[in-house]
C-alpha cells in the first residue's frame, strides 16, 4: 500500500501540519516528521485538512433505480464531495427491509470502493407504515444496521413509532424519522404560504413536520431510546429541537444543504428542479436552520443526495418526483452558508459533517479525530478557489442540481478512504 | 404587449384596457351577419387541452376561426401523468408542426408557464387555465362583461364568493380587477381561502350578508360537493346555506347591481336556479363575451409576430372595417 504525505496542510482549518499516511492509518501528524522513503507527496499547502465527510442520508438508487444512480457513480460523486462513508436510504425498489437487501447494498458499496456504503434499513415492511420491518435480522447482517428510516415516508401511526424506538433499543439503533404528517401533506407541492397561493400549487405546511416532531420527542422521552429528525426544515421545528435538548432529551436532526441556502420563491419558476420533500421553505426558516446548525441544535448536515432521471424533472411540477442531488456540492454549500459567513469554523464543519454523523450511525472508523492511529478517511478542501456548478460535469448519473450555474466556493481537492486515495487533485484518483 | 398570457399579474394597466378596448370591436362583430376577420390567416392556433373543458375550448376555437386562423384540437387528457406523451414530447411535436399560439389548459398549476419558458416551443403561449393557478382569458372576459354593464371598473366594488383555495378564475380576477382599479373582496368559509391571502390585493371576508349592499357585482365560483369529503364544509346543504346566494341574498344587493359565474354551475350549491336566470345575471352575456375576449388576446397576441400571414393592421382595423373581408381570398405566406 502507498504511504502519503500531506505537507502543510491546516488541520481543521486551523494551524499547519503535515500527515503522514500508511497502510489505512494516520501515522502522524505534525512537522518534521519520519517519513517513509517512497512515501508520494501530496502538496497540501493552502489546503483544509478534514476528516472525511459522512453523510447520514443519501440515495443511492440501487437496487431498482439504477437510470438515476447506482452504488458505484453515487458513491463516486460522494467521494468528489469529500464523503468517506455514505449512509444508503432504505426507498429502493425492492425496499432495503431485509438483511439480504441491505448486504447486497453494502456489498455493492465495498465492491466500488469509493466510500463505505452503510445501509440504512427500512423501518416497515415496504415502507407501508403497517408492520416493523425485521429491524433486529438487519442489525445482525454484514452490513450490520444501526439506522433505520422510512425516510420518503413517516411513519406515521404513533403506536407503530413508539414500537420501533423501542425495539432498536436492543442493538443500539436508532430511528431517523421523515417528519411528514401525511394528512396534512396531501398533494402537498411546496412550502404552505403567500406564494402558493399565489402559484396555486398545493401546500406543505410547516407544521406538519413540527407536529410530528413534538410527538416523536416525546415518544422517544417516554421509551428513552434514539431518535433521528430527517432534513428539519423549518423555524419551528428548529425551536422545538432547541427546546428538547434544553430539557436533556435525547434527540438528533439534520439540515439539508438546500435548506440552508434556498427559498422557496426559486418555485416561481416552476422548474421542478427546485421541487423537494420537505419544501425549501422562507427566508426566516433559513436563517433559523443556520443559526440552529451553528449553535448545535442541529446536530449534522446530511445531503438527502436525491437523483432522479432527466424525464421525471423535465416536466410539470406536480408530476415531478421530490428531490434534489446534493453530495458534490454540500462542503462547498456549508462553507458558503456557514463558514464564510463567520457562524462556522472549519473545526465545526468537522464536527456536523464527520464526527456527529459518525456517532449517531455508531460508525468505529469513521469521524475520527485527525491525530496518529486514526484510520486515514480524510479530506483536502481547498476554501479559496470559486467554481461555477455545471450539471453535466457530476459523477452523478442524474443531472438534478439546484445549483445549476451558481457560483460557490470551496472545492475538494482529494479525499482518503482508509489510505486509500479516491479524489487527487480535484478528479477521481481511479 | 406581453408574449404569452400566464397570468393576469403579468398584465399592466395599459396593456388590460387595450385587450379590453379590443375585445370591444371584436364583440361589435357579433352582431355583424358574417363574424369572421382575417386578421390570423395563415396562422396556426393549437388548442392543447389536457383537461376536458368544452366551453373553453370551443370558446378559443370559435374566437380563432373568426380570425381565420387554423385551428388544431389536440386533447391529451391526463397523458403526461398518466406516463403516456409527456408535455414535453407534445410541445415538441407542436412546434414540429409550427404552432403559432398554443392555447394550453392542464391540470398542472403552472403548466402553461413551462410551455412558454422551457424553449420547447416558440409559439405564444395562452393559459387556458392550470391546475389550481389561473384561468387569465375568464378574468378578461369577466371584466369585460363587468365593465359594460358598470361603465368602468375604477373603484367598483366587486364580491368574488366560494372555493377560492382550489380556483384559478379566483386568481386571476383578483389579480385584474386590482390592475384594473377595482375594489375587490373575497368572500368564503375560512378552509376555503388559501393561506397568506393577506398579500393579495383584496379584502376578505366570511360574511356574504355583509358583503352584499356594498357590491356592484358579485361572482359565484363554483364549489365542488366533493370538497366535503376533505372536510373543507360540513355538508353541501351547509355551504349553500351560508355562501349560496339565493333571490333572498340577491334582494341586498344594490339596484345595478349584477350576478356573474364562470360556469359551469352547480344549481342549487352555490347558486340557486332564480338566480342564475334572473335579469341580473350576465351568466349567458359571459359566455358570449368570451369569445370576444378571446379574439382580441389571439389578435394581440398573434398578429404582431414575425411570420405573419397578413399584413396587419393595429387595433383600428381589427374591428368593424375588415369584418365584410370574405377569407377565401388568399394572402401570401
Amino acid at each position: 500500500m502507498t504511504a502519503y504525505l500531506i505537507t502543510g496542510a491546516k488541520i481543521l482549518g486551523a494551524d499547519r501540519a503535515d500527515i503522514v499516511v500508511d497502510d489505512g492509518t494516520i501515522v502522524a501528524i505534525g512537522n518534521d516528521l519520519d517519513v517513509p522513503q517512497d512515501a508520494e507527496r501530496v502538496d497540501g499547502s493552502g489546503l483544509v485538512a478534514l476528516p472525511g465527510l459522512v453523510d447520514l442520508h443519501t440515495h443511492l438508487r440501487e437496487p431498482g433505480r439504477e437510470d438515476a444512480e447506482t452504488v458505484l457513480t453515487g458513491t463516486r460523486a460522494a467521494a468528489l464531495g469529500g464523503f468517506t462513508g455514505v449512509h444508503a436510504m432504505a426507498n429502493t425498489d425492492p425496499v432495503a427491509d431485509t438483511a439480504g437487501v441491505v448486504e447486497q447494498v453494502w456489498r455493492l458499496g465495498r465492491e466500488a470502493g469509493y466510500c463505505d456504503v452503510y445501509p440504512v434499513g427500512a423501518v416497515t415492511v415496504g415502507l407501508k407504515g403497517a408492520q416493523l420491518a425485521e429491524l433486529g435480522a438487519m442489525a445482525d447482517s454484514a452490513a450490520r444496521v444501526r439506522v433505520f428510516s422510512d425516510d420518503g415516508l413517516c411513519v406515521a401511526d404513533a403506536a407503530l413509532m413508539r414500537r420501533a424506538l423501542e425495539y432498536v433499543k436492543a442493538f443500539d439503533g436508532v430511528i431517523a424519522q421523515h417528519a411528514q404528517e401525511p394528512r396534512l401533506t396531501q398533494g402537498a407541492q411546496m412550502n404552505e404560504g403567500e406564494l402558493s397561493g399565489v402559484l396555486g400549487l398545493a401546500g406543505w405546511p410547516s407544521v406538519a413536520e413540527e407536529s410530528i416532531i413534538a410527538r416523536d420527542i416525546l415518544l422517544n422521552a417516554h421509551v428513552d431510546s434514539r431518535l433521528h429528525i430527517c432534513h428539519l426544515s423549518t423555524k419551528g421545528s428548529v425551536e422545538i429541537v432547541r427546546l428538547a435538548k434544553k430539557r436533556g432529551l435525547n434527540v438528533t436532526a439534520e439540515v439539508t444543504p438546500h435548506h440552508l441556502l434556498l427559498t422557496e420563491d426559486l418555485a416561481s419558476t416552476y422548474n421542478p428542479v427546485f421541487k423537494v420533500n420537505p419544501p425549501l421553505r422562507t427566508k426566516a426558516d433559513v436563517e433559523a436552520v443556520r443559526e440552529g446548525l451553528a449553535d448545535g441544535t442541529i446536530d449534522i448536515v446530511a445531503t438527502d443526495h436525491a437523483p432522479h432521471p432527466v424525464e421525471d424533472k423535465d416536466c410539470e411540477w406536480s408530476a415531478a418526483a421530490f428531490g434534489m442531488l446534493g453530495l458534490e456540492t454540500a462542503l462547498s454549500v456549508v462553507q458558503h452558508t456557514m463558514v464564510d459567513t463567520g457562524m462556522m469554523s472549519w473545526a465545526d464543519v468537522a464536527d456536523r459533517l464527520s464526527v456527529r454523523p459518525a456517532q449517531i450511525g455508531q460508525l468505529a472508523d469513521q469521524g475520527q479525530p485527525l491525530a496518529a492511529g486514526s484510520p486515514a478517511n480524510l479530506v483536502l478542501v481547498d476554501p479559496a478557489v470559486t467554481r461555477t456548478v455545471v450539471p453535466s460535469e457530476s459523477a452523478s448519473l442524474s443531472r438534478n442540481t439546484p445549483y445549476d450555474g451558481m457560483e460557490l466556493p470551496g472545492r475538494v481537492v482529494a479525499t482518503f478512504l482508509r489510505g486509500t486515495p479516491t479524489v487527487l487533485g480535484g478528479r477521481l484518483a481511479r | 404587449m406581453i408574449r404569452h398570457l400566464l397570468s393576469t399579474g403579468d398584465l399592466s394597466r395599459d396593456d388590460a384596457n387595450l385587450i379590453l378596448d379590443t375585445a370591444e370591436e371584436m364583440r361589435s362583430l357579433a352582431d355583424r351577419p358574417i363574424k369572421k376577420l382575417p386578421a390570423l390567416r395563415g396562422r396556426t392556433v393549437v388548442n392543447l387541452f389536457f383537461e376536458d373543458s368544452t366551453r373553453t375550448r370551443i370558446s378559443f376555437e370559435a374566437a380563432a376561426k373568426r380570425l381565420s386562423a387554423d385551428v388544431i384540437n389536440f386533447s391529451a387528457k391526463g397523458s403526461s401523468v398518466s406516463k403516456g406523451e409527456s408535455l414535453k414530447d407534445t410541445a415538441l411535436t407542436l412546434q414540429a408542426m409550427g404552432a403559432d399560439g398554443v392555447v394550453c389548459r392542464h391540470n398542472a398549476s403552472g403548466a402553461p408557464h413551462l410551455l412558454a419558458n422551457s424553449g420547447w416551443l416558440h409559439g405564444s403561449v395562452i393559459n387556458a387555465g392550470d391546475g389550481t393557478h389561473e384561468h387569465p382569458t375568464q378574468a378578461l372576459l369577466d371584466a369585460f362583461t363587468m365593465r359594460r354593464h358598470l361603465g368602468g371598473l375604477d373603484g367598483r366594488r366587486i364580491t368574488i364568493v366560494g372555493d377560492v383555495l382550489h380556483s384559478r378564475v379566483a386568481r386571476s380576477n383578483v389579480l385584474l380587477l386590482a390592475t384594473l382599479g377595482a375594489e375587490v373582496t373575497v368572500v368564503a368559509p375560512p378552509t376555503l381561502l388559501p393561506v397568506g391571502m393577506s398579500a393579495w390585493p383584496c379584502e376578505t371576508s366570511y360574511d356574504l350578508d355583509a358583503a352584499l349592499p356594498k357590491s356592484d357585482a358579485v361572482m359565484m365560483l363554483r364549489v365542488q360537493r366533493e370538497r366535503m369529503n376533505d372536510a373543507f364544509f360540513p355538508s353541501a346543504r351547509e355551504y349553500s346555506r351560508r355562501y349560496g346566494l339565493d333571490v333572498h341574498r340577491m334582494a341586498q344587493l344594490p339596484d345595478d347591481a349584477i350576478v356573474l359565474h364562470p360556469g359551469p354551475m352547480n344549481r342549487g350549491m352555490e347558486i340557486t336556479a332564480d338566480v342564475a336566470d334572473s335579469t341580473r345575471s350576465v351568466i349567458v352575456e359571459q359566455v358570449t363575451n368570451g369569445v370576444a375576449v378571446r379574439m382580441a388576446v389571439l389578435y394581440l397576441l398573434l398578429s404582431g409576430t414575425d411570420n405573419a400571414g397578413t399584413d396587419n393592421a393595429g387595433t383600428d382595423n381589427a374591428g368593424t372595417d375588415n369584418a365584410g373581408t370574405d377569407n377565401s381570398e388568399a394572402s401570401p405566406a
